[in-house]
């Protein structure tokens, strides 16, 4: 009876109670996940249907034209989602992170918050200043959105599901991603502002250079798998049972790192470093103009996660995980998965400066990336002699991740950074008045 | 004409995709046009500085710089893309092509040393 007393007084009872209920709402969740996701394994049998349902009733184009439309509502809607519950958790996670609640207050766990910071946005006034170039200054909110939501098309979500299943994928989200780049000049040469204009031209260099490490990376994807489709390159991991991440651990690192600058994430943020240029290209634009940039590096930190998971990390397989669970769920696990890490990256790390950036990627980056392509063709023509790739493929891995860190490590040895400038900097004045001789002393930070 | 009809269509859904997500952006900003305040002052439309008067227009010159990489830039990514046809029919072409586009490489890896040499790529 003291137990009973013990275990059950008021208080207890209701956090028992809450566990427990937790416990069977978790339950249901699943039970009901589950069947609910046999109903809806295979979506592609959905569109087919629909496909066919316009054929029966009108010509080919029509039907092509139909399907096409409601696959493009599909992709803008899943981006929708992704903007909404995507703020929501970045700053929850981040609050984990720095020890605080995060937002709590709007709906269930601040769910809703998203939604009120968008009304909020919507309300707030949109200022244009009297001497920009006011039909520049219009166009890049609206024409940033249209790369972040067209590089979604090719994205291999399933087997046979996928928007724009073309033989030259990797090439269309290479050249759509790259459109973002005039956007951002015109954004920050139209506001006519000092901070603007230095930032767009930051921001465009850093881009610029970290292309090419993107670029080469790739490369060496292709030249692997021998195609440009992304489906195609899911496929071909899958078939030699490997993933590409593990068979090339540093075209990994240098699209995953390269990429982070491409779209303005934390290592790699100067596009906004506050402290120097205030709030970079996108100074000048308020209200909901803000709130879209703000939109579109949120989208595109998602798609970079659809992209490393689609090209390194085998798409929609997971050791035969893919038979149970719907195989677009795995790819959607495993792109909020890269997000996670990106925002832990974001919460770990400071931003670097703008000029030991653009010399890791002319001065590292790019001269390793050529040595590692070479070195993985030639490797991909002594895997082509033999009928199968069997044991070599996974012996060649392992090799390019001892490969991976020696280069690292020897390229920083022998090619530091300050080796081939041909001159060094110095403050000059302080070194005319004597100023250097209380720094001997000190170690250099360089 | 036929095929390339075929092409285009291929197409077709990054057109689509690419209206409706402009509506989609249009639609937002039109709504911030009727949900927000609007002002005609002239202070409000002065540029951003800090809290200041802005000093002269920012029509300004350009570091030279930043046209070293962009030249740089240019002369890799066409690189890029001539090597991305080949790297696709690798396999296809045999070792052979290896040799010849090793050259093609190593020539623009000269360039690049040049260019590393004369402190073209160091920020200052």
């Amino acid at each position: 009876m003291s137990f009973f007393n013990q275990v059950f007084k008021g208080p207890q009872l209701a956090y028992y109670f809450k566990k427990i209920s937790i416990a069977v709402f978790i339950f249901i969740v699943i039970v009901a996940g589950y069947f609910f996701s046999q109903l809806f394994f295979d979506l592609s049998k959905f569109s087919q249907f629909i496909f066919d349902f316009v054929l029966q009733r009108s010509n080919y184009n029509f039907a092509y034209f139909t399907s096409s439309i409601i696959g493009a509502l599909g992709i803008i809607s899943f981006v929708g989602l992704v903007l909404l519950v995507g703020s929501w958790v970045e700053r929850r996670v981040i609050a984990k992170f720095q020890i605080r609640v995060g937002p709590n207050r709007v709906g269930p766990f601040g769910l809703l918050q998203p939604i009120a910071d968008a009304i909020k946005l919507m309300q707030k006034e949109v200022l244009v200043p009297a001497i920009a170039d006011k039909t520049l200054f219009l166009i890049p909110p609206v024409a940033i959105f249209l790369p972040a939501i067209l590089a979604w098309g090719p994205i291999p979500w399933a087997p046979n599901m996928s928007y724009l299943n073309i033989n030259v994928g990797i090439l269309y989200v290479f050249a759509v991603s790259s459109l973002t780049v005039p956007i951002i000049f015109f954004a920050g040469w139209s506001s006519m502002n000092h901070y603007a204009l230095l930032g767009s031209m930051r921001t465009v260099a850093m881009m610029v250079s970290y292309e090419i490490p993107i670029s080469l990376s790739l490369l060496s994807v292709a030249i692997i798998t021998g195609t440009l489709n992304f489906s195609e390159i899911v496929l071909w991991q899958s078939t030699n049972s490997i993933w590409l991440g593990l068979f090339m651990p540093f075209s990994l690192f240098t699209f995953f790192f390269a990429s982070t600058a491409e779209i303005n994430r934390t290592p790699n943020d100067i596009a906004e470093a506050e402290s120097e240029i205030v709030a970079g290209y996108h100074i000048e634009y308020s209200g909901m103009k803000a709130g879209l940039f703000m939109a579109v590096e949120l989208g595109n930190a998602v798609l970079l996660g659809a992209l490393v998971t689609s090209l390194f990390l085998n798409g929609w397989f997971l050791f035969g995980i893919e038979k149970f669970v719907p195989p677009y769920i795995i790819f959607i696990g495993k792109t909020v998965a890269i997000y996670l890490l990106l925002i832990w990256l974001r919460a770990t790390f400071p931003r670097f400066r703008l000029d030991q950036l653009m010399n890791f990627a002319w001065k590292t980056l790019i001269p390793v990336s050529i040595i590692n392509f070479f070195v993985i063709a030639i490797e991909v023509t002594i895997l082509n002699q033999f009928q199968s790739t069997g044991i070599l493929i996974y012996i060649f891995a392992l090799f390019n991740i001892f490969l991976f860190l020696g280069l690292i490590v020897v390229w920083s040895k022998i090619f530091s950074v300050d080796k081939f400038q041909p001159e060094k900097i110095q403050p000059k004045f302080a070194g005319e008045i004597g100023g250097l001789e209380a720094m001997k002393g000190v170690k250099s930070v360089d | 004409m036929d095929s390339v009809e075929k092409l285009l269509i291929q197409y077709l859904p990054v057109l689509i995709a690419a209206v409706i997500a402009f509506f989609l952006v249009f639609s937002a900003l039109i709504g911030s046009r009727l949900l927000a305040p609007f002002s005609i002052e002239k202070q409000k439309a002065d540029t951003y500085e800090c809290g200041m008067i802005p000093i002269r227009s920012a029509n300004t010159n350009i570091g030279i710089r930043f046209y070293f990489y962009a030249i740089l830039f240019v002369i890799f990514d066409v690189e890029a893309l001539f090597i991305f046809p080949w790297a696709v029919s690798f396999i296809a072409l045999g070792p052979e092509s290896f040799i010849f586009m090793s050259i093609f490489i190593f020539i623009l890896l000269i360039g690049l040393a040049y260019a590393w040499k004369k402190g073209a790529l160091s920020w200052r």
